[in-house]
């Protein structure tokens, strides 16, 4: 019974904080509904015995990805008014095709029942198993691949993101390092034959 | 009792919520970025709410992948959006129209 209520209440925060992400004013307040959304999905996947994901969903999305949005929602100056001209105008369309949506989805699910007489639940894991570890055990051996092209494709991701925003700004003093080392000895020193002064 | 379907439906809502959040702020990059990640969330839902309900660890394998993989998706989304903002002091979509023909 606890765990029902501990469900209905975090997916009633989650709903409603979508609901935050789609509907704010201010992409400000979208973001942090978002992290919002984030932390509660963090919770009901707790409550799914799924114990490393939601602790990576916190500190991954909330703590690395949700800070670059708002870092990037702070920095740019946006005029908010102009990017929710026609906003009312496609509330209606919108709402509409989410509504059909759930309509489609909640016909398979609970009318139909597609495929759920064989899904019956898997009892709960005993107290000592740990989440961790058996991901782990999977991850390093059959996945072992995958896991390696993931790598690859975050360290795609630093390279494209840092070729991406960096620039050359003009005017700038900078050092040609090759120059500096091609350089001989002929180019700078020259050596001048001074007479010396006769002492009168 | 917590079954599957009250799981999915949890995520199917979710799922049309960002999409109808794509259709209302359509002209605004940086709130269709939020709705890709709020959809790739409830997409993970469904991942980890069979994992759990079949007894079968493979499907959070594949959540581990797909967070991965979106983490990526918005660094990159977030660094052209910044770039686009330097050159056409805009995030509005409606101004992105240099490759039209």
């Amino acid at each position: 019974m606890f765990v029902e209520i501990l469900f209905y209440a975090f997916a009633a925060v989650l709903v409603v904080s979508g609901f935050g992400v789609i509907l704010s004013r201010n992409p400000v307040h979208s973001a942090l509904f978002l992290v919002l959304a984030f932390f509660t999905s963090a919770a009901i996947w707790l409550l799914m015995e799924a114990e490393f994901l939601a602790i990576v969903l916190v500190l991954v999305y909330v703590g690395a990805v949700m800070v670059l949005f708002l870092f990037v929602v702070m920095m740019i100056d946006v005029n908010i008014e102009e990017l929710r001209k026609g906003f009312t105008r496609y509330a209606p369309l919108g709402g509409i095709i989410a509504i059909v949506m759930v309509a489609e989805i909640f016909n398979v699910i609970w009318v139909k029942r597609l495929g759920q007489q064989a899904i019956t639940g898997s009892p709960p894991m005993p107290v000592d198993y740990s989440n961790t570890k058996a991901l782990g055990a999977i991850l390093y051996t059959k996945y072992v691949y995958p896991f390696e092209i993931a790598a690859v494709i975050l360290l795609v991701a630093i390279v494209a993101a840092i070729v991406l925003t960096m620039r050359r700004r003009t005017g700038l003093k900078l050092q040609n390092i090759a120059r500096q080392v091609a350089v001989r000895r002929s180019d700078r020193v020259r050596i001048v034959k001074v007479e010396s002064e006769k002492s009168p | 009792m917590i079954t599957l379907a009250h799981v999915l439906t949890l995520s199917a809502i979710l799922f049309a919520l960002s999409v109808a959040g794509i259709f209302l702020n359509r002209k605004n990059v940086i709130l269709l970025l939020m709705c890709i990640e709020l959809m790739l969330l409830a997409v993970n839902f469904n991942f980890i709410a069979f994992s759990r309900f079949l007894g079968n660890i493979d499907g959070q394998v594949f959540v581990f992948f797909i967070l991965t993989v979106a983490a990526a998706e918005s660094a990159i989304g977030l660094a052209i959006l910044v770039v686009l903002f330097r050159e056409r002091r805009s995030i509005n979509v409606e101004d992105l129209n240099t490759m039209q023909g």
